[in-house]
């Protein structure tokens, strides 16, 4: 057989793969490759703003990752799309704030840290911040599911939807009642200098901060998920529940810590929203909550690595859409994208798989 | 078991018609009550009706066919958009007018499109249905939770397409989030003089606008009623149980879901048409998620499935956020000053409106899942343990 004719049989196999392809796909391909055309265009136009764009997607990606975390995991493990996952994230970063300023119910703990404290302040502040955030929301998110869900466990899907949704008012009344309807400022921690030299791409303190932070945190969920006794529990519990429960695995426990991880993450992401963008609100967790989602579903509901690419994609998603196509469309863009990815491949890219293997596809 | 049985098809036709007449007489009635009592009470009832229209559209979406739609808001917002463009000034580039009951004060034909608002009812729900179809059709494939989510995108995406909607391409689509205002007035111009509130709604009489919004929300609870009892019925009924056992019945499930859709589309976008009209102007922020949740939570505190729970739950749920609340508030105030308490007697109570909702929704999921008046199938299947597998409305959750 010569070369020529395996060149031939391999693009007869790729225009048999093109034909046996529904047009449906055909269609969507090509427009995501007519997108990307574009968008590169844009790069070698001006490739600092390009490349800084991507560089500020790719942090807002990491925020809305680790809250995709949080509804990933737990529809991996219940198959439940917790509302209230967002409203936790927003009371994560209104405890962040409070740790912050120093007023933490009143009490006046400490003089509130603002930018002009010293760093090692600053720093101490801002650990000791993100550790109090994220207790609390781990905290939050474990209550709500022993008070709304847990009695629910044997209930149609849609009544623990609902008592999710009504979570979700409560803690968002509770943000509103806490620090009133308007924005609040976050103090200015974190240096919006450019890290990197020159000035022709724009990487500043601010993002990575943001990184410092997820990485780790990244990678301290994957140690826990594949090394960890408990983390094996989890696996098992999202693929068969009656099984892991036959072999002795705490069905109810386990669901309690996958609830405590999505809440620690969201309370990590919401105190770096806070610092990241100066500002929170009692209603940024409807947004951003529906942001990681499409996520999450972007990914591959249920798959872990799923949301993290999920997140990244939707951050350089809304920024790019902020840059080349205007602010205001950015969340229509981000919807389309979540409608079109259900309508054409409901599994995500990295495919629908419960918590991070096997298990889940036939629910589809 | 069909549906039918729960309103007992054997039972007395005392029983079968007596409520209802019963009902309906008091509907009638309820403004003479209203000004003989000086209750004041018309505005916030018409508003109850309209959402008593939403919820039974929505009825037919969730309770009927088992897809749940968190977008409902968007069918009810294109309604109101509809009488917003063909029956106001907005479009002032031309000056159509069709049996309207605009006037300019020149005595001309005014500004813009002017059509009167009994065809645009009409135009409102063919086109939500139409709507509903296209938004439909590709999706209704999905099954349980992933439909969820993309009436959802659909349901985010429509009220920020028309607040963004004010410079599309250089055209003035929307008017953004300044939104469409002074919506011209229903009105029945051959109509004698001495009927004038009827030859065009008033603001200070509010009759015509009630008994307009009762005779289209009794139109939709017949048509429920006959849809439920129809072969489409129970098509949707064996489609929500079993997809796969009613295609191999020779159901096909698509059109089935997409009848279902199209006519829950339809009614909410009557209703939007109707309010649209009834509140003069129309903002993207009057369509938000909030709704969309609202309905759902109407349905379901009511009984998915049993008109009459989810008539009910509609007017406890409207009649919480116009009555009880401000009682509320009241008493709390009056409980405060009786302690000496300023705590308490300043409180703010609507500033927790949403708690108490959020508690309630948690409450009577815990406590009464199936609704206030359980549709009887619905009720067998909410008390069965057997794992019935994995559909978001009829499945549960695998233990």
């Amino acid at each position: 057989m010569t070369t020529g004719e395996a060149t031939k049989n391999r693009s007869g196999a790729l225009l048999e793969g093109i034909r046996s392809s529904s047009w449906q796909s055909r269609a969507a391909v090509a427009v995501v490759a007519v997108l990307i055309v574009l968008l590169l265009v844009q790069g070698v136009r001006d490739p600092g703003q390009f490349t800084s764009q991507l560089l500020i997607g790719l942090t807002n990606g990491a925020i809305i990752a680790l809250i995709a975390l949080g509804y990933t995991l737990v529809y991996g493990i219940v198959e439940l799309i917790n509302f209230a996952h967002g409203d936790n994230f927003m009371i994560g970063s209104f405890v962040g704030l409070t740790v912050l300023s120093g007023t933490l119910f009143g009490l006046g703990l400490f003089s509130p840290i603002s930018g002009d404290s010293g760093a090692a302040l600053k720093i101490a502040g801002v650990l000791i911040a993100l550790v109090v955030a994220m207790a609390a929301c781990g905290a939050i998110n474990v209550g709500i599911e022993r008070i709304a869900y847990k009695p629910l466990r044997n209930s149609p899907r849609l009544a623990v939807l609902i008592t999710a949704i009504g979570m979700s008012f409560i803690l968002q009344n509770l943000g509103l009642v806490w620090k009133g309807p308007a924005q609040v400022p976050f103090p200015d921690l974190i240096s919006s200098a450019n890290a990197l030299p020159g000035d022709t791409i724009v990487f500043r303190w601010k993002d990575v901060f943001v990184i410092a932070v997820t990485v780790p945190l990244l990678l301290g969920l994957s140690y826990f998920i594949k090394n960890t006794k408990q983390g094996k529990a989890m696996r098992a519990v999202a693929q068969d529940k009656e099984a892991a429960a036959m072999v002795g695995i705490n069905v109810n426990r386990t669901i309690s810590i996958t609830f405590l991880l999505g809440g620690i993450l969201a309370g990590a992401s919401g105190v770096m929203y806070g610092l990241f963008n100066g500002i929170t609100v009692f209603n940024v967790g409807f947004t951003q909550g529906l942001y990681a989602f499409t996520a999450a579903v972007l990914g591959g509901i249920g798959n872990l690595s799923g949301a993290v690419v999920g997140g990244l994609l939707i951050g350089v998603i809304g920024s790019m859409a902020d840059q080349y196509i205007g602010v205001r469309w950015t969340a229509i863009v981000i919807f389309a994208v979540l409608v079109l990815v259900l309508v054409f491949r409901p599994t995500g890219l990295l495919g629908d798989r419960s918590a991070t293997q096997g298990g889940g596809s036939d629910r589809a | 078991m069909s549906a039918a049985n729960a309103t007992g098809r054997g039972a007395s036709p005392l029983k079968r018609f007596g409520l209802p007449a019963l009902l309906i007489a008091l509907a009638l009635l309820f403004p003479f009550l209203d000004d003989g009592l000086g209750l004041g009470l018309m505005f916030p009832v018409i508003v109850i009706a309209v959402y008593v229209m939403l919820a039974l559209g929505l009825n037919i979406v969730i309770g009927f066919a088992g897809l749940l739609d968190l977008g409902f808001v968007a069918f009810y917002a294109l309604g109101a958009y509809v009488v917003g463009w063909f029956a106001s000034g907005h479009f002032n580039q031309v000056s159509i007018s069709f049996l309207s009951t605009a006037r300019s004060i020149s005595g001309g034909s005014p500004a813009g499109i002017h059509i009167s608002f009994w065809i645009l009812l009409i135009v409102a729900g063919a086109f939500t249905a139409l709507c509903g179809i296209i938004i439909g059709a590709p999706t209704l494939r999905l099954r349980g939770d992933y439909l969820a989510i993309v009436t959802l995108g659909f349901g985010e995406i429509i009220p920020r397409f028309f607040q963004n909607g004010d410079n599309l391409g250089g055209f003035n689509l929307t008017n953004g989030t300044i939104g469409i205002k002074s919506i011209d007035s229903p009105g029945i111009s051959i109509l004698p003089d001495s009927l004038s509130t009827w030859q065009r709604f008033g603001t200070l009489d509010l009759n015509p606008w009630y008994y307009t919004i009762l005779l289209l929300v009794l139109i939709t609870v017949y048509v429920n009623i006959r849809l439920r009892d129809s072969r489409l019925g129970r098509a949707w009924v064996s489609v929500r149980e079993d997809e796969t056992a009613a295609a191999a019945m020779g159901i096909n499930p698509v059109t089935t879901k997409l009848w279902a859709y199209a006519l829950g589309a339809m009614f909410g976008g009557v209703a939007g048409a109707f309010y649209g009209a009834f509140i003069k102007s129309i903002f993207p922020t009057s369509f938000s998620f909030n709704i969309s949740i609202l309905v759902l939570c109407m349905v379901i505190l009511g009984g998915m499935g049993n008109i009459y729970g989810v008539i009910l739950g509609a007017i406890a749920l409207q009649g919480i956020n116009f009555y009880l609340l401000p009682q509320i508030n009241d008493w709390v105030h009056a409980i405060g000053e009786s302690l000496g308490s300023p705590l308490l007697a300043g409180a703010d109570i609507p500033k927790y409106n949403f708690f108490i909702f959020g508690i309630i929704l948690v409450l009577m999921m815990l406590l009464r899942p199936e609704g206030i008046i359980p549709n009887r199938q619905r009720q067998e299947e909410l008390h069965d343990d057997s794992d019935a597998g994995g559909d978001a409305l009829g499945g549960t959750v695998r233990a």
